[in-house]
């Protein structure tokens, strides 16, 4: 074991540049990567906590509405909305259906222009009514929207999601540009390492080689190798964690938290998965090229 | 008898290498390195192996090793059926030899004594035996009192007394030898003969390639002869030539 000990640190002495260049690039994609399950448990959060909040709206015409669903100058009749109403609580993808009035929407329209100069600039009369509805699955909006949109009487079927959609598509793309960016140099450093290894094993050809005829078992050949990939790696990982850490605390609590308080934020639990994704990654950074690098050396 | 040497694991009477119709056929080659091999060494004994560069001799000694495999027929070493010895068991078999070459190959920027207990330690021996063995070994060559000295210090014959001290300290039933004394002076070799000779006294069975018709004509022992991948001689007190 001292041996093996004494071995290992003077391959990491004699390869200190190679050594220091894998830990930071392991650092750098490590942190990337680590970045990109922080930003992919952000998204779902989100989707989470907003797909739950929003609903759809469909919106009933007025005297002033326009449409093709709608008579000028007249409000939807009573028929038209029961009808309306009818065909959303019977559409089982509908969870919960709400009748906002026209009183209620005015009330909605003050509360939310209170103190400005939109204040009073409306009747109660121009406010639509509306029915609101909450899917069993938020993501299985389609057909219900398209249930209800061509209906005389409905002026607009607004849906929020689609807008969110978008926004997620894009987080989506910012999530799977980390997720490929962070992999290309992770495969970077892997080869890095194997490379760091093949030197190394290279430099000790000699010793292998009377090793292998004294009868030295592979494993005690491979070991010192293993364990000096396995330090650089861990020393990466190590960095890495501590940069997602002050990302986390600095970005993320300090910053964003405070600015959008209305989003759901990731926590230290979730900081915690990313990590233990990070450690195991870098683990396995370490010895599948070692494995590979020293194979030769080791054929019996 | 040296009575420092002995210790040497007994084996079972009888071989302890054994080729059976062996031929061995390089990848990509066309005529076989080795032919038709129908050999039995015995334990304790002393065997030269001689034949000009390219009869096979090399090949010979690494199909032993199991550093290669043979194309067809069965290997025997050390009661362990090569062909039948998975990976993982090959160190143990070579535990079981000692190995010299002609170059040392010794570790250089090391002492005479590290270069000996790497042997050990690389096995994985305990550091008590370690230091009982390596100074014990060392005194059997005739090299006690240099244990401190860097290897690149000693002369060739020094350096080739290292080798056989870490060849022999694991205390292997078998010694292979390639080509011990080309690098050395008539003088010298036969310093090193008669060491490999009371090391084989002591019971460990010798094999040494040579291409040493002095040595060989000397020592009077079991003369195995390969030409051209083919066993032409066989013969108990032989000499390096025909007479």
């Amino acid at each position: 074991m001292r041996y093996t000990l004494s071995e290992t640190w003077s391959g990491i002495k004699s390869n200190i540049s190679m050594t220091i260049a894998v830990i930071v690039t392991m650092w750098v994609s490590l942190s990337l990567f680590g970045a990109g399950l922080l930003a992919y448990q952000q998204v779902e959060l989100m989707k989470g906590g907003w797909y739950d909040k929003i609903e759809i709206s469909v919106f009933l015409c007025n005297a002033d509405s326009t449409g093709d669903n709608c008579t000028p100058g007249e409000d939807v009749t009573e028929d038209e909305k029961a009808a309306i109403e009818q065909t959303l609580r019977e559409n089982p993808e509908v969870a919960e259906v709400h009748h906002e009035t026209k009183e209620e929407a005015f009330e909605e329209f003050q509360k939310a222009f209170a103190g400005t100069s939109m204040e009073g600039t409306v009747t109660v009369e121009q406010m639509q009514e509306s029915y609101r509805i909450k899917l069993v699955d938020p993501e299985q909006y389609e057909g219900v929207v398209s249930a209800v949109v061509g209906m005389p009487g409905v002026q607009a079927v607004q849906d929020l999601r689609e807008v969110l959609d978008r926004l997620f598509e894009w987080l989506g793309l910012l999530q799977w540009g980390t997720v490929i960016a962070s992999a290309l140099l992770l495969l970077a450093a892997s080869l890095q390492i194997a490379n760091t290894i093949r030197m190394a094993a290279f430099a000790r050809r000699r010793e292998i080689g009377i090793m292998r005829l004294v009868g030295a078992s592979n494993f005690y050949i491979m070991l010192p190798f293993l364990l000096e990939a396995l330090i650089s790696a861990l020393i990466g990982a190590a960095l890495a964690c501590g940069t997602l850490a002050l990302g986390m605390q600095f970005l993320i609590r300090q910053k964003a938290q405070v600015l959008i308080q209305a989003s759901p934020w990731i926590g230290w639990q979730h900081a915690g998965l990313a990590m233990g994704g990070v450690a195991i990654v870098a683990i396995a950074l370490a010895i599948i090229p070692t494995l590979v690098a020293t194979r030769r050396y080791l054929r019996v | 008898m040296h009575p420092l040497i002995g210790g040497a694991a007994a084996l079972d009477s009888g071989h302890v290498i054994r080729f059976q119709d062996v031929t061995k056929t390089y990848e990509g080659q066309r005529r076989a390195a080795l032919r038709n091999i129908d050999v039995e060494i015995e334990a304790e004994e002393f065997v030269f192996l001689v034949g000009t560069s390219g009869s096979g001799k090399s090949t010979f000694l690494r199909l032993i090793l199991r550093e290669l495999r043979p194309s067809s027929g069965s290997i025997h070493v050390a009661g362990r059926d090569l062909n039948r010895l998975p990976s993982w068991k090959v160190p143990g078999l070579r535990r079981q030899i000692g190995m010299i070459f002609q170059d040392f190959r010794l570790l250089p920027g090391k002492t005479v004594y590290d270069n000996v207990a790497f042997a050990l330690q690389v096995i994985g021996r305990p550091r008590r035996e370690i230091r009982s063995k390596v100074p014990e070994t060392l005194e059997l060559v005739g090299l006690g009192s240099k244990g401190d000295r860097m290897v690149e210090e000693l002369s060739g014959g020094e350096q080739q007394r290292v080798a056989v001290a870490r060849a022999f300290v694991n205390r292997p039933p078998i010694l292979i030898a390639d080509e011990p004394t080309g690098n050395l002076d008539p003088a010298t070799s036969v310093g090193i003969m008669k060491l490999l000779d009371r090391i084989n006294r002591a019971g460990t069975t010798v094999l040494m390639a040579t291409h040493d018709s002095t040595v060989v004509d000397q020592m009077r022992k079991r003369v195995i002869e390969l030409d051209d991948g083919e066993l032409v001689r066989d013969q108990t007190k032989g000499v390096y030539g025909y007479q």
